[in-house]
């Protein structure tokens, strides 16, 4: 039996609703893009909009994603992390369970498929953790594309091994050496190689940023978790749960979490990295320090210096260590829907350590800071009240950051 | 009528198509961009494009990118960029300086402030590649309502709807992106160049420039036949990078490349 929505939100509209005809969230979103790309994302809303209402496009994105990415993914109550907090009970969204180990596989498989039906023959796509540049590389094998992954060369030393697992799935991965050398950079290049490649390059964005339609369709494309996530806890616990929690790096699994939950009487919490601290500057927490700027194709909250340039970032997780966000964000957050907060690097450590010993699971960098959050969520919660915190990549990949931050030589 | 108008009528009159170079301000050092700027009028240039460096510019090839990279390395800022600007009035009153960038920047300095001070410090026109007419309020009409004219570019990519769309909202000229690529490819087809500008012709009476991978004068003599100005941006810059510590050369090569340029378009006009 779910609870009752509260008396306001059935008299809203409902927060679902968007974005406009024109990708805005708000006052945020639009396209922000050199006039050579304006066709090309034009034909890419409308070859979406078609498949997304078409029935043979959607059984066959339904049917990869049971039987290729292994959905639905469980969710687990955490038991010993949920006593250790002495708290609300705590849900893990097993996302770090999905082919290739992280959400980023639901949004890769949808566009390579759009791409197919596009009749485009190449697939090309920026990544930051690796995560996404694998899931793509992985869907390009699956498919028979050929595919091109820009990763800054900063990032690539700190994410080896899946610049090795790309490899080895066929992918070219090309070092980016410009500007700060990691995400953001990785961005630029892949926009510079689409607008050069655009007849038979399909641009893969990994996160719910970029010029309209991505921002929307990265979205759907990962709403799949909240939607399980809703039917789950309703089978198990017989109700919606209290709160959310996700990391937001550029968004997507954090919107993809929230998407089904947005009108309900739901509190929902997104994690961004604090890095060293906000005081320090190091950091990538462009909604809780950042202002309204233009990058990537989107008006959205963005991490600049006085003069509108783009500040570098930091975080120890590559995958969160982005200037900007998903314009969706920038909006939930003017309106007040969801809270977002930071977590440090060292408590994201903390936290990585903390599941990988409670409940022998070990969470990519990026969710770990999700799982901080959540522990300092759950005390002030009560026992008879439910937390979802969505796990949204294996820790496999960060072993070595988290090694050497140990003074550890493996 | 506004100074790109004039020069544009001026141009046409004397039977000359405008040669139109591309600095990034501030590359390779605040200092070096009036003298440039004075060394590419003297070697022919008709309208000046100085570009507004970004920490992120994704419609920019390799060579100005670097461009940018040297001119933030130095502090170059919006403030600067428009003090250059005046600077470089007190001596010259009458070549159009057209400014080319991205929106944040101008954004950060707020859109007003920004058009204000613009239009004191002489800037003629202003591009803003990441920023399409759907996106084009408040920061067109303001410039429109100081007398300053918002820039446009086209591209292959453009449709027949958006071509007339963005006509309509251009001022001074439009920019046909001759490639599809970043600034600096390597891929222009002269022959593909001249159909589509038939059909911009079609649509609009404003001048229409030409740029984007203009790599030598062979290229723009080929161009000077079918459109109203040739923009020359990556092989300018990319003289600038190669002698940035030889300050003298600098300006000796960059205004022999230009002269290269003019009279290569000027016979081809012949
Ligand atoms: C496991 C994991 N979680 C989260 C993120 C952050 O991206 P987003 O905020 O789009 O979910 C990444 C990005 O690489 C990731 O790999």
């Amino acid at each position: 039996m779910s609870r009752p929505l509260k008396q306001t939100a059935s008299f809203r509209e409902s927060l679902r609703r968007l974005p406009d005809a024109g990708g805005h969230f708000g006052v945020y979103g639009g396209r922000f893009v050199a006039e050579t790309l304006m066709g090309p994302v034009e034909d890419l809303r409308a070859a979406y909009e078609q498949c997304r209402r078409d029935a043979d496009f959607q059984a066959e994105l339904q049917r990869d994603l049971r039987d290729y990415v292994g959905r639905p993914s469980p969710l687990y109550l955490a038991q010993r992390l949920t006593a250790e907090c002495q708290g609300a009970r705590i849900y893990l969204k097993r996302e770090d369970l999905n082919h290739t180990g992280a959400h980023k596989i639901n949004n890769a498989l949808g566009q390579a498929l759009l791409a197919k039906r596009m009749g485009k023959t190449r697939l090309i796509a920026e990544t930051g953790a690796g995560q996404h540049g694998v899931a793509t590389a992985t869907v390009a094998a699956r498919f028979g594309f050929e595919c091109v992954v820009y990763m800054g060369e900063a990032d690539m030393h700190r994410q080896a091994i899946n610049v090795y697992r790309m490899k080895l799935l066929g992918a070219t991965v090309v070092p980016v050496t410009s500007g700060s050398r990691t995400l953001k950079d990785a961005l630029n290049e892949a926009m510079r190689d689409w607008v050069a490649n655009v007849d038979n390059t399909f641009y893969v964005i990994g996160t719910v940023a970029g010029p309209h339609p991505y921002p929307m369709m990265v979205r759907d494309f990962h709403a799949c978790i909240g939607e399980e996530a809703r039917q789950q806890v309703l089978s198990a616990e017989g109700r919606l749960p209290d709160a959310l929690v996700a990391c937001v790096g550029g968004g997507s699994n954090a919107i993809g979490l929230f998407h089904a939950f947005l009108d309900d009487d739901v509190r929902l919490y997104g994690v961004e990295a604090g890095g060293e601290g906000l005081a320090s500057g190091k950091h990538a927490a462009s909604l809780t320090a950042g202002r309204s700027g233009v990058l990537h194709g989107n008006r959205t909250y963005l991490l600049e210096d006085e003069a509108g340039q783009i500040r570098e970032t930091h975080s120890i997780s590559a995958g969160l260590d982005y200037p900007g966000v998903g314009p969706e964000h920038a909006w939930l957050k003017d309106i007040g829907r969801v809270t977002y907060d930071t977590i440090t690097d060292s408590q994201a450590l903390q936290a990585f350590h903390a599941l990988t010993r409670h409940e022998g699971i070990m969470p990519a960098l990026e969710s770990a800071h999700a799982v901080a959050y959540t522990m300092q969520l759950a005390p002030t919660m009560r026992g008879d009240q439910i937390i979802i915190v969505n796990l949204s990549g294996r820790g496999d990949k960060d072993i070595h950051t988290v090694a050497s931050h140990e003074g550890i030589e493996l | 009528m506004s100074r790109l108008a004039q020069r544009f009528a001026e141009s046409k009159r004397a039977g000359r198509t405008a040669l139109v170079p591309y600095i990034t301000a501030g590359d390779p050092d605040k200092s070096a961009s009036v003298p440039l700027m004075h060394a590419l009028v003297e070697a022919g240039a008709d309208v000046l494009e100085l570009g507004v460096p970004f920490s992120d510019p994704t419609a920019d090839g390799a060579v100005i990118q670097q461009a940018c990279e040297r001119a933030l390395k130095h502090g170059t800022t919006l403030a600067d960029v428009l003090a250059m600007v005046r600077e470089f009035r007190a001596q010259d009153a009458r070549t159009p300086v057209v400014l080319m960038g991205y929106l944040n920047p101008l954004e950060a300095f707020g859109l007003k402030a920004f058009v204000t001070a613009a239009a004191e410090a002489g800037v003629d026109g202003v591009l803003t590649v990441d920023m399409p007419p759907e996106e084009a309020e408040p920061l067109a009409g303001l410039l429109r309502a100081r007398g300053l004219d918002p820039v446009f570019l086209l591209a292959p990519t453009t449709d027949a709807a958006r071509l007339k769309r963005i006509c309509e909202t251009a001022a001074g000229f439009v920019y046909y992106v001759s490639l599809k690529g970043v600034t600096g490819a390597a891929n222009l087809d002269v022959a593909a160049v001249r159909r589509r500008l038939e059909s911009v012709r079609r649509t609009t009476r404003l001048p229409v420039g030409v740029g984007f991978g203009v790599r030598d004068a062979h290229t723009a003599a080929q161009l000077a036949g079918m459109a109203d100005a040739v923009v020359v941006g990556s092989a300018i810059v990319g003289r600038i990078a190669e002698f940035q510590s030889q300050r003298r050369d600098m300006l000796t090569k960059v205004g022999a490349f230009v002269r290269e340029l003019r009279q290569a378009m000027d016979a081809a006009r012949a």
